[in-house]
């Protein structure tokens, strides 16, 4: 008993809950639509209300006047067409009055038409990818919470689930569209700030479109269940202003392009296995551990164990193929887009080499560029 | 009705059934049939509702604490299915068993032996269902609705279980539906037409139609899915030329109709109840039925509502939006028909009455939240959030389950032949009505601030909310078993209860049979007034 009540004391005094406050309405959001959305929202929730106070008031008059312990004698009366008919019109009635603005509404969301900027937005299991369609750009967007905060090791950060590594930077009062679609599952992208809620449908391509009114940063998460660590797949939208915005695409470019140079000095170099054991720990928990666990021995029955696996400990290249490729109807993801060369060779080390696997086998950027080579 | 009572006052003696635990597995009797629907449904209620104190357990406070986040997926799936397939649809079974011969005047059901089977085959199904938890790899982690290809591709290997265990309960369904349908179209006593039917009768025959209707689509869509993960097709697979989205049409073809499934019955609960106790007849009865069935038709039209955001043709979605909002004229009239029942009524207030009033409170509230569903651009920011979840536990904890209970009240007289407890009656109810509300209502609060369903854990803003939840949630666990109590009372010791145990009750069931009700209801036919 002490000890709920200690939980629940915490619970309700902890210093961290207080860190951000939550909205008990929906938000007007930032953008006209949304605001829109909102419009409507509280138009369709005072009319509930007004039904209601009228329905229950009716109802709790008759609960408080017509009982029986007041000597009330019952009426007779039974059915009346009249009334009938009236409670039948009017909430008709009422119902056109609201699908008009709603309808209105629908229309202007459903337009993707004279985008200034278009995404690709790309869902897979557990992160988004961002890919600017006019520009040299892509990257990953994956939740930059610690797992540890997640399991109580760590203290609760301010943004907790709500932060990422790379957030999407979009400009203000431009027109951006979305082209949503997934690697594997569907999930749903979503942003209550810009009343932006759509599914991303492996193979098929859905549109959406916001224009963004004011600068600031905008968080939202994957609204579909789409698996083991839905919970954990937020999106961050960082607004700014046009100067600001293009500086940003400047230097993003610049160094996206540096870094394909720098991959293709790579080749020639040949790391330590000190380097890429360190390395390729820490790629390992960022980018596998969701799956096949920090220890290597995977969920069994839902994700193989990396520990005495016949890919760990077997060839070389089979392994490389199947980081790099992914594995084709498993949620295995190809993972040789989403890592550079020396982390997919540190990760592929580390994992022929952790938990008692001990191969021995270092890999380098050049055996995994071997295998990127055959699979063109 | 006295030489019906004393020719069956005391049926096991010229009744030569199997005693013991023969009894239960061979009988073909309608009111043993209902009795072994209900307890199994109470069974089920408690293993769901252990699911759901589990996923309370760990929303009760950010962070992970208790469980894996896959596990937690597996909670709040099978939790649904239990609750949906297991709890609600077999009360409302069971139900229809014991009452439907009663009302119409009938000996027993239609199709005693197929009765027997449509029972007997649902505790195996939920047998597998929760055997497929202890597999390895664990059981079905996709959610009740078991979106493609979340539930092909990527889910465990016992996704067979689960197709079986889901094909089991639908046949089990439409055998229960096919015996409703032809019990109340041959066994009717002579002089019950159609139109002195009991509301419960009518709205049950409009169900089971439903049933009939939704059940094979329910079979189709796990079948694609079976196939698809271990037969190699590609019905929901884009890559061989299905799509995923395809799923979804399929499911809520079934998911729509299922819903009023397991809310036309208890309108019918709530059209008996209410004039019982405001003794005074229902008001627009004829409308109570064409509204009944205008509902059912319109769930046929309405499925892609729940589908606003997977990108379909804006034309689609103003059509979905409309005749979601046209749903809400005929429920409606429903509930304003109950309020012109009790209006100028003589009240009072046992316990099936409170149930009542609270069912026709909430449940409205939950008709609300789904008008404002229904309107597709504030929906995209509702859709998957907890608002939706509130909306829906509404209709369904505080909507069918409250009618159910209701239900149990009004008829255990009948039932048990004896009196349950008014005092811990109304303190189930006051329990019962308090803590559903602390569990469901702040959901909304949750919904409207961004949290979606379906995680396992939450940004901190959320916390406090979500502790307040739970608590309710414990509370309104450990409400029910009051109810358990109650009814386990009432049958050991409680007051002998007269034929008709509440003044203004109305039917055959009351006022032509002793409670509890003979072995074999009617084996002369009733004269209909």
């Amino acid at each position: 008993m002490g000890r709920w009540i200690q939980l629940l004391v915490l619970t309700f005094f902890s210093p961290h809950l207080f860190a951000q406050e939550m909205s008990f309405n929906l938000r007007p959001g930032v953008t006209a639509i949304s605001e829109q959305v909102y419009g409507l929202h509280m138009t369709i929730f005072y009319i509930c209300c007004a039904i209601g106070v009228l329905v229950f008031g009716a109802m709790f008059w008759s609960i408080y006047h017509h009982r029986k312990s007041k000597g009330a004698v019952p009426a007779q009366f039974h059915e009346s067409t009249k009334v009938e008919i009236i409670w039948t019109i009017i909430p008709f009635i009422i119902l056109i009055g609201m699908a008009i603005p709603a309808t209105k509404t629908l229309l202007a969301m459903e337009d993707p038409s004279d985008a200034d900027i278009t995404i690709q937005v790309t869902g897979s299991q557990w992160k988004w990818h961002y890919k600017y369609f006019d520009q040299d750009l892509e990257f990953y967007s994956v939740m930059a919470s610690d797992w540890d905060e997640v399991n109580g090791k760590l203290e609760k950060r301010k943004n907790y689930l709500l932060e990422v590594d790379h957030p999407l930077v979009l400009p203000i009062g431009k027109k951006v569209r979305f082209l949503m679609t997934s690697e594997d599952v569907i999930h749903s992208w979503w942003v209550p700030d810009f009343a932006v809620k759509k599914d991303a449908n492996p193979g098929f391509i859905n549109e959406a479109w916001t224009i963004i009114d004011k600068p600031g940063i905008y968080r939202g998460q994957c609204a579909e269940l789409c698996g083991k660590d839905h919970g954990f797949m937020p999106i961050v939208v960082i607004a700014k202003p046009q100067a600001e915005y293009d500086a940003w695409l400047a230097e993003k470019e610049a160094a996206y392009l540096a870094k394909q140079a720098q991959e293709l000095e790579l080749v020639a170099m040949t790391m330590q296995q000190d380097e890429l054991m360190s390395l390729g720990e820490k790629v390992y928990e960022k980018s596998c551990a969701a799956c096949h666990q920090v220890n290597g021995l995977g969920l069994p029955g839902v994700f193989p164990a990396l520990k005495d696996s016949p890919i760990a400990l077997g060839d070389v290249t089979k392994h490389i193929e199947v980081v790099v490729n992914g594995e084709p109807g498993t949620a295995m993801q190809a993972f040789g887009k989403q890592l550079g060369l020396k982390e997919l060779a540190a990760v592929i080390t580390y994992e022929r080499n952790a938990w008692g696997n001990d191969t021995g086998d270092l890999v380098q950027a050049k055996d995994v560029v071997a295998v990127q080579n055959a699979a063109q | 009705m006295s030489t019906i009572s004393d020719v069956h006052s005391d049926h096991e003696e010229h009744h030569h059934a199997p005693r013991g635990l023969m009894r239960w597995v061979l009988t073909t009797n309608h009111k043993d049939i209902g009795s072994m629907y209900l307890w199994f449904s109470f069974a089920m209620f408690i293993v769901g509702g252990a699911m759901a104190m589990i996923i309370r357990a760990e929303l009760f406070q950010p962070g992970l604490q208790l469980v894996e986040p896959n596990f937690f997926n597996q909670m709040t799936t099978v939790h649904g299915l239990i609750m949906v397939f297991g709890a609600v649809m077999p009360a409302f079974t069971g139900l229809a068993n014991w009452l439907v011969p009663m009302m119409i005047g009938a000996p027993d059901m239609a199709l005693p032996r197929m009765n027997n089977w449509s029972f007997w085959i649902l505790p195996f199904a939920f047998s597998i269902l929760l055997a497929s938890l202890f597999m390895e790899g664990g059981g079905p982690n996709f959610g009740w609705t078991f979106y493609a290809p979340l539930s092909t591709k990527y889910s465990p290997d016992s996704t067979a279980l689960f197709v079986f265990a889901i094909h089991i309960m639908g046949i089990s369904s439409i055998m229960g539906a096919i015996n409703v349908i032809v019990t109340i179209m041959n066994l009717r006593a002579p002089g019950m037409t159609y139109m002195k039917l009991p509301l419960f009768v009518w709205t049950w025959f409009i169900t089971a139609f439903l049933l009939i209707a939704v059940m094979p689509v329910l079979a189709g869509a796990v079948t694609m899915v079976l196939t698809d993960k271990y037969f190699g097709t590609s019905f929901f697979d884009a890559a061989g030329g299905g799509d995923p989205v395809l799923f979804q049409h399929i499911f809520w073809f079934f998911g729509h109709p299922e819903v009023y499934i397991m809310i036309l019955p208890s309108f019918g609960i709530i059209s008996a109840i209410v004039p019982a106790f405001s003794r005074k007849p229902l008001f627009g009865y004829s409308s109570m039925v064409y509204a009944t069935a205008s509902i059912a038709g319109l769930s046929f039209v309405v499925w892609a509502h729940h589908m606003f955001t997977t990108g379909m043709p804006v034309e689609a979605e103003l059509f979905f939006m409309f005749c979601t909002m046209l749903i809400s004229v005929p429920t409606g009239v429903k509930v304003f028909n109950w309020v012109a029942t009790m209006w100028k009524g003589s009240l009072t207030f046992e316990t099936p009455m409170l149930f009542a009033i609270a069912f026709i409170v909430l449940f409205t509230i939950g008709g609300f939240s789904g008008l404002m569903l229904a309107i597709t651009p504030v929906d995209f920011q509702y859709h998957d959030t907890y608002f939706v979840v509130a909306h829906f536990h509404y209709v369904l904890v505080t909507g069918a389950i409250f009618s159910i209970m209701a239900a149990a009240y009004y008829w255990l007289p009948k039932w048990s032949g004896r009196m349950y407890d008014e005092g811990l009656g109304r303190l189930h109810f006051w329990c019962s009505l308090v803590s559903v509300n602390v569990l469901f209502f702040p959901m909304h609060f949750l919904g409207l601030g961004g949290m979606p369903r379906r995680i396992p854990d939450y940004a901190l803003q959320f916390a406090d909310v979500n502790a307040i939840v739970s608590i309710g949630g414990f509370a309104f666990g450990l409400s029910q078993f009051i109810f358990l109590y109650l009814v386990i009372k009432c049958i050991r010791s409680g007051e002998p209860a007269p034929a008709k145990p509440w003044e203004g009750a109305e039917g055959l069931e009351w006022d032509n049979l002793p409670s509890p009700a003979p072995y074999h209801s009617f084996t002369t036919p009733p004269e209909i007034k």
